[in-house]
């Protein structure tokens, strides 16, 4: 292994594993505010749901929305069709009697003018979006609100889980989704998440008036408004216990289109909020989260591309070997004089066993079980390799500044 | 109770070095109990070059039939593979490494003189090659010769492959330099049966040059008469 390749994994195993031990330190804090979990706080609600060509799901999610268990004369809905061409209009329309359902129709303009739309019809004291592809536990709402009672929080993240996994990507994202589960709630504890997801983030309407509304935001409105509450230093709060099934890509094709744009977007806000970076008067997202998302894509391309000429390199030998030598025919035999016992080897051996672990903690806290399921090994399996491809994408996008579709 | 934040980063910090001075040591110490496994082999190598010269001494006094096949015994073969490993761990210019390829390297030449004098008294036949190479990016060929004489050291494991180092600096190698004229640009260089080859050989190459390893048979390799 050449000097450039050893110091490249040096430093790659340090950064991860400093941020793996830092995120495993955070989880077993005792958090100071617990308390307000108990509490029950019921403030009037307003829903929006933004829907393009949705016909399909539209009637599910806005039923689990009514569903849920809250005061039904504090909790109102507004679906807003963004110009869909399917009909959605129409079958959205036939749940107004069901409660107090607005259904509006706009030209195809977006979902964050959708959004806005919503949010500036609101008349209640929270608003929350859910996009038209999820749905919501019964108890979600309840579990959330809560959370508005502690110093400062403006928005409120659920826990997000994947509707009926049914393909092995869909199953691969299960795992990502419950892992996704506990790193938020760790994120939550250190005042760092950087996204409030479109299925069931909550937030004061209030904040809106006074920080701004949603923006186009490189296709990533979501994203942006938690940057922008960040950047004015009020807190974003996630509840694990706060259920949102949502319906992830089943194909290779649907699921990169979805994370390029994610990354994309990613990419770009981090671009338009560089001023937080390594800022610590932003708290924890501009000395970790943000830095260190930054440093592992990069991180990630020259492992990747390491890994790749390491590889090349012993594929040349190899055929090189069987040019000149053919095919030798025999059972390998083990030595434990050869296992490789470098400082890289056993680092990285240290780093999968805490990866390992974190994956462990995520699923006892989300399925209550501790051990390794089919979902995790296709996670484990499946997506250092397929991630690549969309993080490559997404960043050949974001220097060349091309904008990613929304759908 | 949550650890105030600039405390924490730093205390994470410390655990995250801890562990990486830890990989380091550990690493470090199974790498010097690794060498001194090959320590002891070449020790054992030591008291065998002593017992070769021992038995051939005993083996004048006595008929051919009595002495047993000094062969390169396995355990000097996985000494050679150990030692190849520990030059891709440690660097070819480790002090530790190049000491036991001395040793190494001294056994081989003393096995093959053996060998040959056995040859000429009791009219064996053993095939034996010697094989020089260097570990300089200017030998392009070196990587494959090594992969030709392996393969046909698999498909004849009676075969005798003696591999030096050009660049090794130990007085008996230079001498078979000498003796059979192997300039170092001519790199990799085989001598078998007393001539000298340079440039790469392929197996088919080899196996004109020694027919017997054309044969399918293994054990046609070495040939015992008496």
């Amino acid at each position: 292994m050449d000097a450039y390749s050893s110091v490249v994994l040096y430093i790659a195993l340090f950064f991860g594993l400093y941020y793996q031990i830092f995120l495993l330190v955070t989880f077993f804090e005792k958090e100071e505010e617990d308390s307000e979990e108990k509490e029950v706080y019921e403030p009037t609600v307003t829903i929006v749901v933004p829907c393009f060509n949705e016909v399909r799901t539209i009637a599910k999610t806005v039923t689990s929305l009514l569903k849920l268990n809250y005061p039904k004369e504090k909790l109102s809905l507004i679906v807003i069709d963004d110009g869909s061409t399917d009909g959605t209009f129409a079958e959205a329309s036939k749940l107004i009697s069901l409660g107090d359902i607005q259904v509006l129709q706009q030209e195809n303009s977006g979902k964050y003018v959708a959004l806005n739309k919503g949010i500036r019809l609101a008349q209640s004291e929270i608003v929350g979006c859910l996009d038209a592809d999820s749905t919501v536990h019964p108890d979600t709402l309840h579990k959330m609100l809560p959370y508005f009672l502690r110093t400062k929080v403006v928005a409120v993240t659920p826990a997000m889980k994947v509707h009926e996994p049914k393909t092995l990507l869909q199953k691969m994202q299960n795992a990502e989704y419950n892992i996704g589960i506990f790193l938020k709630k760790i994120m939550g504890k250190l005042d760092a998440i950087h996204v409030t997801p479109g299925p069931f983030s909550l937030f004061k309407r209030s904040i809106f008036e006074e920080i701004g509304y949603f923006k186009h935001a490189h296709n990533t409105e979501d994203m942006e408004i938690a940057f922008r509450i960040q950047h004015h230093r009020y807190r974003i709060a996630n509840c694990p216990q706060g259920y949102v099934y949502t319906v992830t890509p089943p194909t290779f094709k649907k699921l990169y289109k979805q994370r390029v744009r994610w990354t994309y977007g990613f990419l770009k806000n981090v671009l338009d909020y560089r001023h937080m970076f390594f800022n610590r008067k932003y708290g924890n997202i501009g000395t970790l989260t943000l830095p260190f998302a930054v440093i592992s894509i990069i991180l990630a391309f020259l492992v990747i591309g390491n890994s790749l000429y390491n590889f090349s390199s012993s594929a040349v030998e190899s055929v090189q070997r069987y040019m000149v030598a053919g095919i030798s025919f025999g059972w390998p035999s083990f030595d434990i004089f050869f296992l490789n016992t470098s400082s890289i080897s056993l680092l990285t051996f240290i780093m999968l066993c805490s990866s390992l672990t974190i994956i462990l903690l995520a699923w006892n806290m989300v399925e209550g079980k501790t051990r390794i399921t089919r979902d995790i090994v296709y996670f484990i399996a499946l997506y250092g390799f397929i991630a690549p491809f969309w993080l490559a994408k997404a960043s050949w996008n974001a220097v060349r500044s091309k904008a990613v579709s929304w759908r | 109770m949550e650890i105030t934040s600039k405390k924490k980063y730093i205390i994470v910090f410390f655990i995250t070095a801890g562990i990486f001075a830890v990989a380091f040591i550990v690493s470090n110490y199974i790498n010097d109990r690794r060498y001194e496994v090959i320590k002891t082999t070449a020790d054992k190598i030591s008291i065998d070059i002593l017992s070769l010269e021992t038995q051939f001494e005993l083996f004048q006094e006595s008929s051919c039939a009595s002495l047993s096949n000094p062969v390169l015994s396995d355990e000097i073969n996985a000494l050679a593979d150990r030692l190849s490993y520990a030059e891709n761990q440690r660097g070819i210019n480790d002090e530790d490494v190049i000491t036991l390829k001395k040793y190494y390297s001294l056994l081989e030449i003393k096995d093959y003189l053996v060998m040959k004098k056995v040859d000429s008294r009791c009219d064996v036949n053993p095939i034996s090659i010697l094989y020089f190479y260097t570990n300089d990016e200017t030998c392009q060929d070196c990587a494959n010769q090594g992969y030709v004489l392996t393969k046909l050291r698999d498909d004849h494991p009676l075969l005798r492959i003696y591999s030096f180092d050009y660049d090794l600096d130990l007085n008996a190698i230079k001498t078979l330099i000498a003796i059979n004229k192997i300039p170092k640009e001519e790199l990799p260089a085989l001598v078998i049966e007393g001539k000298t080859y340079t440039k790469f050989k392929s197996i088919e190459d080899i196996q004109k040059i020694i027919p017997a390893l054309a044969a399918t048979s293994t054990a046609s390799t070495t040939t015992g008469k008496k």
